[in-house]
This record gives C-alpha cells, structure tokens and sequence, in this order.
C-alpha cells in the first residue's frame, strides 16, 4: 500500500530508490501498535499511512522517532496510530482541549501546555536542545529530533536525496551498449515475415511509384546555386526601365529632428508645467510634437525611447496605405499678390485731413446736405432740430425747432431757389432758411407765395398747406402732411420736383413726388415692389431710380414703365447714389457691401467692394471730380476714386485713397450720412456722435 | 449628352477598389498587402471620388487598374498561391500523420526571391542609394531585437549581418557627415556616393514589443529591406574594393586572434563580433599598399569661373578636413558610454580606439596605454586618473563632428554641466530663433576665440544675449513694422485730430521726412490691399498668418531663453552672496 499509494509530490523525493522504502518504514513502523502483526498493521493503516506520508513535508510527524535503529527494523513493535483524524490542517482543533481520536474514538487531549512568552524564553536560552525540538502537530506534543532525523531535514533543506548512501552520479549501464556480442540478446528464431518480402511494404512502394509516375510526388529541387548578394546593377539598361517608373512619387523621408529631441536640448525648448498639461490633454493626432522634450544630464541616463516601434510601424503604414499625391507648392510672395494700383497721390485731388467739426447737435446727425452754392450746410437731427452751419466757419447760422426727429434733409439743386426739404414724421416741410442771396431769397419767398389754386381741386394724397405766423417766421413755407412716415426726400436737379419715400411693405404708396411749383402730387406706382429703401431722380434724363431691399429698379418717367431692374447681389440696400454722368450706380448696403453698376454693361454689379467692416449707411458721388465716398458704422468714411471714361469701351477705374477716420461710434453707429460738396474736393460726413466732420 | 452617368468610361475606369483588385488577383488580403509592400504599389485619391466610387460617398481605398494589371504579372503572386497550396498540403499530412509526406512537402517548400522586383523598382544603383533611409532604419531596429518569436531568428542575424557590413563600409569610406543624439535614438547622415542617407539607431535596450503593432507588415518591410540593402552593401563594397562578405586585414585578423581564440568557442561565432567591434581594417581585394587619396585633376572648364572653382575646391578641402577630425588621436571608451556607436564614429573620422578587454571583443590597447589622448567617460568621476590624456564625456564627440571641429575639452570634463546638444540637422533662415548656443559654435567655427576669463565671459554672454535680442526684435520691427508703424501713426492721427480743435500758440512741427514716406507707402499697401480679389486675398492673409505665426514662436522662444537666462543669473548671484 505504502509503496503503490505515496503522494506523488513525495515519490521521487522520499523514495528514490527501493531501498529508501525501507528507511521511511522503519520509522513509522514505531508507531504502530506492539502486538499486531506487520503486515495487519499496514493493511489496516492503509490510507492513514498514506496521509501521513504526505504529511512528511514539514517532516515533524515523520522524525518524532528517531532513535529507532537499523538492526530493530526487523523487530516490527507495531505502535497504535493515535490520531485518526487523517491529513487535515491541525488548526481546525485550535479551539478544542483535544486534537483527534485514537483508534478507539476517544478523544486524545491536547498535552497541557502552561508555558508563558518567559517560558519559552527559558527553554530557549537553557535548553541545549531547543533548536532541535519541534512540536508535532498531530499530538500537540514537543519532539526532540534526533542526529539522523536532523541530518535528513538539512539534505532535503540542500536539496539533496534523503538517502546518503542513495549515489546520484553513478555510470550508466546501458542495457544494449554499442559492443557488438558475440550472444545474441535473446535465442528466439527468426519470424516468417523477416525473411518474406512484405506485401505492405510492396504497396507502399507501388504507390510512391504511381504518384512520381502521376508527378504527384515532385523530386526534390536542385539547390539554388546563386550567391544571395550579387552585383545586380552590373549592367544598368536604360531601355529596361519601365514607364510606369516615370509615374512613380517616391516616399518623402521622415522629418529630420530638430533641437527640441535633442537629449539635452538648450532650457527654451523643454516644456513649461502648463504647456506639458495642454500636451497631455491633446489628442495624439493633434500634436505638433509626438513626444515630450526631455532633458538628460548625461548619456548615460537615457532610457530607451516607448514608441520607437510604434513609429517604425507608422511609417511603414505611411509607406503602403497611404496615397501618394505631388503637390505643386508655387512659392508666392505675398508682395506680388497685391495688385499694382494708381498711386493715390497720382490721383489727387481729394480730401485727406478732418479740417473742421461742426458742434451743436445733441443726438445723432442722420442726414445732410449742402447748398448749390456751396457755402451752407444743413443738418437734420434726432434731437428733432435742423441746424444751418456756414461752411467755412463753421458757425451755425440757424436752428429750426421742428418738433420731430429730422430722418432727411435736402437743399434744393436749383442755386436760384433757396429751399431746403426736411422730413419728420409724418411731414415735410419745405424751408427757406433765408441765407444767402437776398434776391434769391426773396424770388422763392415769391415763387412759394405766387401759386394760385386750381379751379377744380384735386383729391391729392397728401395735403399740401402754407403755414403763417410764427411759423412763417422761423422759415416754413410749405407742411405736406403724408399718410405714414417720411425716410426719405430727395430733390429732382431741376428743383421743382420732389420725391418722398415712405417705407411700407405692403402699401403702394411708397413713393410720392410733389411738384412744389403746382402743389401737386403724384404717386407714380400703383403696385408694391417690396419695401423702398430710397429713391433718386436721374440728373439728366427721366429717369427715375428705386432701390428696394436687393433691387434698384430704373423707371422711365416718360414711357412710364420699367427700364432696368439692376441685382444688387447684397442682403438689404441701404443707400444709393447716382453718378453725375447718370451711367453708373453705387449702392451701400447693410452687409458691409459696395456695390458699383455700370448701367451700360450688365444689371449686375461691375464691382463689389468690401472696404467696411461694418454695414455701409451713406454713399455719395462728387459732382465734378471723379470721386464718391461711403460712411460706415465702423466709424470710418472711405473715399475712393472712381474714374468713369466717356469712351465706352474703357470700364469704370476705381481706387480707394483715402480712409478718414473720426467719428466716435456711439450706440454701434458710426457714421450716418456722407456727402460732397458740390465744388470742392471736400466731404462732408454726419455720425451718431452729434458732429459733423468736413474732411478737406 | 445628359442623361445618367453609367461609369463606363472616364476616371471611375482607371481606378479600382482594393477588394476588387484582390479578388481579380486572387489573394487574400495579408498576401495582397504583402505584395502590394514588396512592390511598392501604393493607394491614389481619385480627383473626384464620387464619379471614381459610382455615385457612392463611402469610403474606399482606390488603387489604379494599372498598377493592378502590372501586379498580375508578378511571377511573386504565384509563389503566393503555391506557398498556400503547400502550406495546405502540409496540415492534411500532419493531420493524417504521414511524417514521410510531411518532410518530402517540407523539402520542396516554394520560396521566392525579390530579386527582380529590387531591380524593377530601383533600376539603378543611385534610386536604390535614395531610397535606403527607411531600410536602414527598419534593419537596425531589427538587428536589436531579442530572439523572442517577434520574427524569425534568421532576419534578425540577416539584419545584424547587413548593418555591420553597412557599418564598415562607412568606417572604410569615412562618409559619415552628421550624428544627433536624440531622445529617440542615435540619427547618423553618411554622405555616400553623392546621396545623402540618413538613419535612426535605437539605444541599446530591450524593447518590450507594444501589441498594437502588426509585425507581419514589418516583417514584409524587412523581407525586401535586407534584400535591397544586402544588394547595396555589395556594390559599395565593390566600389571601395573590399571584399565581400567582408573580411578583416590579415594583419589586424592576426592580432586580434592571438587574444581571443580561447574565448569564443565557433570561429565563425567570433567572426560577425569582431567585425561589429569595428576596430579593425577590412581586407581589400587588391593589396594595395596604402589608400590613395584620388587627387581631383583639375580641369579648366569653361563658362565655369574662377570663383566658382575655387569655393569648389575650399569646399573640398574642408571636407577632407572633417574626414580627418580625430586622425592621430587614441581613445580609450570607458564600460559606460554606448561603445558601438562611439566606436563607430570615432572610428569614421580616423581615430584610433579601444575598450576594456572584458567589455567586448575587439579591443586593441589597454587603459595603461600612455599614448591615450582621450578617454571618454559618462560618468561623475574616475578612481585613477592619467595625466596624459583628456577625460571627456561622449557629447564632446558627437558636438566636434557635428561643429567639423575640436571643440575645447573644458566644456566636456567630467561632472561638468554639459552646454545643450544642438542638432546639425537645422538649418536656421532668417527670421527663424537661433539658439545661443548655436550662434556661439557658428563664431568658434569662424575663428574668433572665446574669452577664457569666466568673469569676462559671463559679461561677455550678457553682451551677446543682448546682441541677440536686438538682432531678434529688429527681426521682429521688419516684419512687424510696417503695421506697428501704420498703428502708431493712426494713433498719433487720430489725437491730431482731437487736439486740433484747440487753438494753441503755434509751433513749429518737425516733418520727419522718412517717416513721411513710410506712413505714405504703408497707406498705399493697405489701400491696395483693399482693393485685392477674393481669393487672392485669402491666399495673401493665408501666407502673412504663417509669416506671422512663425515670428510668434520664434519670439516665444526668445523669451522662454531670456527668462531661464535671467533665472539662473539670479540663481548664481544668490550663490555668490551666500558665499
């Protein structure tokens, strides 16, 4: 039983050789029963024999009895096993007076033990024997081991057979050597089938010899002969290069490095605290360096870099998936992109310096405009006042309480009419600020006061009345009292007409023209073509344009119908001037737009200019120069040149030269209104800061 | 005329999709790939992807049907297919357990040689030289790979082999130009034959192989690199009159032998070793007594002026002059520095050198040799130390080729702070940062002397950051001042105009006339610039935004240098007052 049922963990060890068997029965024999007879007794202690040889590992149940010697080995005293509870870990009977049962079922109790920590201590300095007693665990009782026992547990400690006389390095007996004999190993005849070609074995070979026969089975290949390396480019034929070599992109080389992968790069190239966070935080795609710069005092500290591989291997994927594409790089340089224009001082005259600023407003100035003769100036307000400045001084001449924010004022063109519409509200008022010429003053006074009512009067859409009195004092000759709100009053050049626009999406009385001589108005439209931003008379021909969001539409006054319907290509027109020639269009817009129309060339824009960086509110042409200025919210008026040829075939030239800045934006609005005068190279520029400004 | 497109004729019939052209070869995807890598077919972007795609918007890999029909014609896909064939073959008899089919098959197992398509894709020896980068470095990466099953053991001796040979050869021909210790690994650029390869060598450490890297791609890599590079190493050989494989010098064989013939077992073993140790001469295939420096005959060409020549020939000589930077002097690398690459630029520049005789195998003097001129040594300090001969740290190597010239040792002792390692490979334009560094070596590379007194050098370094400073902001004023100048003016404007309106006692304004015509000429270049179409405009705004940026970093720099400069100022002085 020993023999066959050993743990197996132990076999080798314990057991190496047959005679050690005996060895390790001589000591457990002891512990049998006297009385029994051996071989009773290892059969009955079977499978307990067997745990307890595996408990021999820490060697404390097997070395209790050592004394026990060779010669007594054939004396079989056969002790009682005492404890029957088998291989289980011994601290399950931590807590019970006794440790197991002996063969009889009785408990078998724990040897009192009363020694204290001192105790021990004792023991341990009296005691010679300390070192060697060890506490069996299955009785609970100490055990002294004894020489043998001791000099078994440091050969297993070494690693060593437990067995001294067991040889490890013995020579090797082969049982066939490579001697021939002179006896054979065995006398046996010879078989049948030794002598007898076999029949198998004739299969087989027919069947190797029908496969080479088939070329199923392909003899071995010669061996290549060839050096691995040979000079493969001995003879470079220029005909054997293919086409497709000319269509090849070879691979661009890996970036070369700079100072920062240096191993101790100079201090300005390592990261800061904060820029090694931003590093970490950003995605590995993003990053302008793949790896953090280092600094290493010497050679020796630096360790191998993480992602040598993963780069290699990107590289690789680099080199086949991903395409290959020649990029023409043209090195541009920047000067030459800018197009060679006409020197602004070529181009002069135009005004370039702020000469003057015109006080006295106290809200935004909307709408200017200046006198034919050039040397008046008015200014309609929010603050609800119209103000006369003298240009060259700069003195306010006048100021008319009109009782309403001014949206638009305009002189009368005509020099021998001293007239200037203003409109407020609802109304319009037509005044004579009595400056100037006395004659030309008095003549309109007497042109105003000269109209006879007709015999028949007419149902007129707005109503026409001479105010008297106080009124008539502070300069109003003429109320038309419309129906909606006025934005807009513009004069025709001949001085006599006046168009109105009251801007109403759905109404077809959005434009008005009076006729001031006859009191008499007429509303040219009978449809609404969207909502009228502003209108201009043509100052030559009858011609009428209206400018709707995107649209300005050029009527024929005479013919009565639609010439031209030109395409802003802008969101929302916001003012609009007519060349003095009458051939070419500016529109400003809100979305910081300029646009320019050749009314001979196309309906659509001849040039688009996105000077401003805010929504354009005024535009104006100069009368004789070839010059036209726009005033925008960002607070700035640009004035450009715009050359406008008499041969047809030479297009408009147009260079911006001058960008006047001076007006303070206040309430996100810059500069309201523009205009020229009407001799000068002067502008003249209105702002939502209460000034206005004359550029010279 | 109208109608439907039915992609049957145009781009969508020279482009083909990757499954398709695997299909139409009839490879899998792993052999598609493999010989897509050997031939070096590469993927293209169809111009427009939607016609080349047949309406569809998904995303596809496109290859030319051109490429593809070339590909049919590779002997290789055939070996492909019978590789599979076999390999087929192969598991039915282990399956069967017919060991006799199982060798026979194994026998005749098909290979294939990438001879021709070396030949096919670099048709002659200059492509070949051009494209060698990327092998080199695929090679020395694998040469340092353990024998852990990454790859096969013999790519990895193969690949040792190549770069040994590859190594010697640029010892022999001292066509090493540049090295740059980074924190990546070691960058060479050799000079060989006109072409300029540059190649990136691991420090030696084992890897530990990351798992999201395909090494059969790699691998594929590497079949065709040792291919080409050993059909490299060959002709260069050749050119230099070597033989090849290559083989020590007689005499340098004999010496080495007599050493080390107890240590190493195999001779052969031995042989790769000594020949990596690179401290021995090759064997030539003529005898020749000495190495003949070809002397360039002049010849007077004409159209090609004097002057031309002669920075020629100037240019000439300074390189022979760098070829012989360390000629006649003897170094002794100590255990710690990276021996094989010391050893190899050392060695590429003339130098004589040696290594303890435990440390490896090669070595040709010991540490008593008195003739040592330099012992190179990383670290802080050394036990016995000889007065004959210069302790120096291995950056003082690296910085002298790279500076094609001795540098003062002073910098370099032992346990010295080191000055940074600079990179040769940046070539500043203006408008880039210089360090200061680099401008210190450009005015050593000159000829003008630093000064020795610390004291006077510290001023002089206050000076020369000043200088550079300056240099850097009037850098900055040309490219900035044209705005700078145009804010400042509409400033000054813009208050004009405000103050204006008071009437004051008048006074005489100075017209500075230049900076009249500045205001004038910024004025026109903007109101020009106005004036710019569209996209001309955005092209423009595209190139000032790069100009910009790169003055930007450039400053940054600067004032990154300036504050660690003022810091570690503060830093010394704090020093000097403790003291």
């Amino acid at each position: 039983n020993l023999l066959d049922g050993t743990s197996p963990n132990l076999a080798p060890f314990l057991f190496p050789h047959p005679r050690r068997f005996l060895d390790i029965t001589s000591q457990i024999i002891p512990k049998i029963r006297p009385g029994m007879s051996s071989a009773s007794a290892v059969s009955q202690s079977g499978g307990e024999g067997q745990r307890r040889a595996s408990s021999l590992t820490d060697c404390e149940g097997l070395l209790r009895e050592g004394s026990s010697s060779w010669p007594s080995r054939a004396f079989f005293i056969l002790q009682d096993i005492r404890n029957t509870v088998g291989n289980i870990p011994m601290e399950w009977y931590q807590d019970y007076p006794h440790v197991g049962y002996d063969l009889d079922g009785k408990k078998i109790f724990k040897p009192i033990r009363n020694k204290d920590e001192l105790d021990e201590f004792l023991d341990k300095m009296d005691n010679p024997d300390y070192w060697r007693t060890v506490r069996d665990k299955m009785t609970g009782a100490d055990v002294r081991l004894s020489d043998e026992q001791v000099d078994l547990v440091h050969r297993l400690q070494r690693g060593q057979f437990g067995d001294i006389n067991f040889k490890e390095y013995e020579p090797y007996i082969d049982f066939f050597s490579s001697e021939t004999m002179i006896h054979p190993v065995t006398n046996r005849p010879q078989d049948k089938r030794s002598f007898i070609p076999s029949l198998i074995e004739k299969q087989k070979v027919g069947k190797l010899v029908h496969a080479i026969k088939m070329g199923w089975i392909k003899p071995r290949k010669p061996r290549d002969t060839t050096p691995q390396y040979y000079d493969l480019w001995a003879q470079e034929d220029p005909n054997a290069i293919l086409g497709r070599h000319k269509m090849h992109v070879p691979a661009p080389k890996m970036r070369l490095p700079g100072h920062e992968e240096s191993y101790n790069p100079p201090p300005e190239y390592l990261l800061s605290e904060e820029e090694k966070l931003a590093w970490e935080q950003q995605d590995p795609e993003d990053r302008k360096l793949s790896f953090l710069p280092q600094r290493f005092s010497c050679l020796r500290a630096v360790p191998a870099f993480s992602r040598f591989i993963h780069e290699r291997f990107e590289r690789c994927l680099d080199l086949y998936l991903c395409p290959r594409q020649r990029k023409m790089r043209v090195n541009v340089n920047p000067e030459d992109l800018i197009p060679k224009m006409p020197k602004p001082k070529d181009l002069q005259p135009f005004p370039t310096t702020q000469s003057l600023v015109y006080r006295g407003h106290t809200s935004l100035v909307r709408s200017i405009s200046v006198s034919p003769t050039g040397q008046w100036l008015v200014s309609g307000s929010d603050d609800g006042t119209v103000r006369f400045w003298e240009i060259g001084t700069g003195r306010c001449m006048k100021t008319v309480d009109v009782g309403g924010a001014v949206k638009s004022v305009a002189w009368n063109p005509n020099p021998s009419i001293c007239l200037v519409a203003v409109a407020f509200n609802e109304s319009v008022v037509l005044l004579n600020p009595a400056l100037g010429d006395r004659l030309v003053v008095s003549a309109t006074d007497q042109l105003v006061s000269s109209y006879e009512e007709p015999e028949e009067a007419r149902e007129q859409p707005v109503q026409w009345a001479a105010p008297a009195g106080k009124e008539h004092d502070a300069g109003h000759r003429l109320h038309l009292a419309h129906p909606k709100a006025v934005r807009q009053v513009t004069w025709h050049s001949k001085g006599d007409y006046l168009a109105c626009v009251t801007p109403d999406g759905g109404s077809h009385q959005q434009v008005l023209i009076h006729q001031v001589s006859k009191r008499r108005t007429q509303n040219p439209f009978r449809r609404s073509k969207g909502l009228v931003q502003c209108v201009s008379f043509h100052p030559t021909r009858p011609f009428f344009f209206v400018a709707t969001q995107r649209h300005v539409r050029v009527y024929n006054l005479i013919k009565q119908e639609l010439s031209k319907k030109l395409q802003a290509n802008c969101k929302w027109i916001s003012s609009m001037a007519v060349h003095p020639g009458g051939d070419n269009v500016i529109c400003g817009s809100y979305d910081c737009r300029l646009t320019w129309f050749d009314l001979d060339l196309a309906t659509k824009p001849y040039k688009v200019l996105r000077h401003h960086k805010k929504a354009l509110r005024g535009v104006a042409y100069h009368k004789h120069y070839p010059l036209f200025a726009s005033g925008s919210d960002d607070g700035s008026v640009i004035v450009c040149h715009g050359m406008v040829y008499n041969d047809l075939l030479q297009n408009p030239l147009i260079v911006p030269v001058k960008v006047l800045k001076g007006h303070a934006i206040t309430h996100d609005l810059g500069v309201l209104d523009v205009t020229f005068h009407p001799s000068q190279p002067w502008v003249f520029s209105s702002g939502a800061d209460g000034t206005v400004r004359l550029f010279t | 005329l109208g109608g439907p497109e039915n992609y049957e004729s145009g781009s969508a019939t020279n482009y083909i999709t990757r499954n398709k052209a695997r299909k139409k070869l009839q490879l899998s995807l792993a052999d598609f790939r493999r010989l897509c890598i050997l031939k070096g077919i590469y993927p293209h972007e169809p111009k427009h992807k939607k016609k080349v795609n047949k309406g569809s918007t998904a995303p596809r890999t496109f290859y030319l049907l051109k490429d593809i029909r070339f590909l049919m014609h590779e002997p290789i896909v055939g070996k492909f297919r019978e590789y599979k064939i076999f390999v087929r073959k192969l598991r039915k008899a282990y399956g069967k357990a017919e060991w006799t089919s199982v060798g026979r098959l194994k026998e005749n197992k098909p290979s294939y040689k990438l001879d021709h398509v070396i030949k096919e894709r670099y048709p002659s020896f200059v492509d070949a030289l051009r494209d060698l980068d990327d092998a080199l470095s695929m090679c020395f990466l694998f040469s340092t790979f353990a024998r852990t099953g990454k790859c096969h053991v013999q790519t990895i001796q193969l690949c040792r082999r190549l770069t040994v040979e590859w190594m010697n050869y640029i010892v022999t021909s001292r066509s090493l130009r540049k090295v740059f210790l980074s924190i990546k690994g070691i960058y060479y650029q050799a000079e060989v034959l006109g072409q300029t390869v540059t190649w990136l060598v691991p420090y030696q450490f084992a890897h530990d192989h990351p798992t999201d890297v395909d090494y059969r791609v790699m691998a594929t890599f590497t079949e065709m690199y040792t291919t080409l590079f050993g059909f490299v190493n060959f002709r260069l050989y050749q050119t230099l009159n070597l033989v090849y494989p290559p083989k020590l010098d007689c005499r340098s064989e004999v010496d080495l032998k007599g050493e080390f013939e107890e240590d190493y077992a195999m001779d052969s073993e031995s042989y790769l070793e000594k020949l990596s140790a690179l401290s021995a001469s090759l064997a030539r295939v003529l005898n020749t007594a000495e190495e003949e420096e070809a002397q360039i005959d002049q010849f007077p060409v004409e159209g090609v002026d004097l002057e031309q020549m002669e920075a020629r020939e100037r240019e000439q000589k300074d390189q022979d002059a760098h070829k012989r930077l360390f000629e006649d002097l003897k170094f002794f690398l100590n255990r710690e520095v990276p021996r094989e690459s010391l050893a190899f630029v050392l060695r590429c520049f003339g130098a004589q050198v040696s290594w303890d005789k435990s440390h490896c195998i090669g070595s040709t003097y010991d540490v008593t040799d008195e003739t040592i001129t330099h012992h190179i040594v990383d670290r802080p300090s050394v036990d016995k130390q000889y007065i004959n001969r210069y302790y120096v740290q291995p950056q003082w190597v690296y910085d002298s080729i790279n500076c094609k010239m001795l540098l003062p040792v002073e910098d370099y002792f032992l346990g010295v702070n080191l000055p940074p390692h600079l990179s040769p490979f940046v070539e500043e334009k203006d408008g880039d940062y210089v360090p200061p560094e680099k401008l210190k070596l450009m005015a050593l590379q000159r000829g003008e002397k630093p000064v020795a007194e610390q004291e006077e050098e510290e001023e002089e370094e206050e000076e020369e950051e000043e200088d550079d400073e300056e240099e850097e902001e009037e850098m900055d004023e040309e490219e900035m001042k044209e705005e700078e100048s145009l804010k400042t003016i509409e400033k000054q404007r813009a208050q004009n105009k405000v103050s204006s309106v008071k009437v004051t006692p008048g006074k005489m304004k100075t017209e500075n006339k230049v900076r009249m015509e500045q205001e004038e000429k910024a004025e026109e270049k903007r109101l020009a610039i106005m004036m710019m179409k569209k996209k001309e405009k955005y092209l423009y705004d595209k190139i000032m935004f790069g100009k910009k940026r790169t003055v930007r970093e450039a400053n940054k720099l600067a004032a990154k240098r300036k504050a660690h400069d003022e810091a570690s100022k503060g830093e010394k002085r704090k020093k000097k007052t403790k003291q």
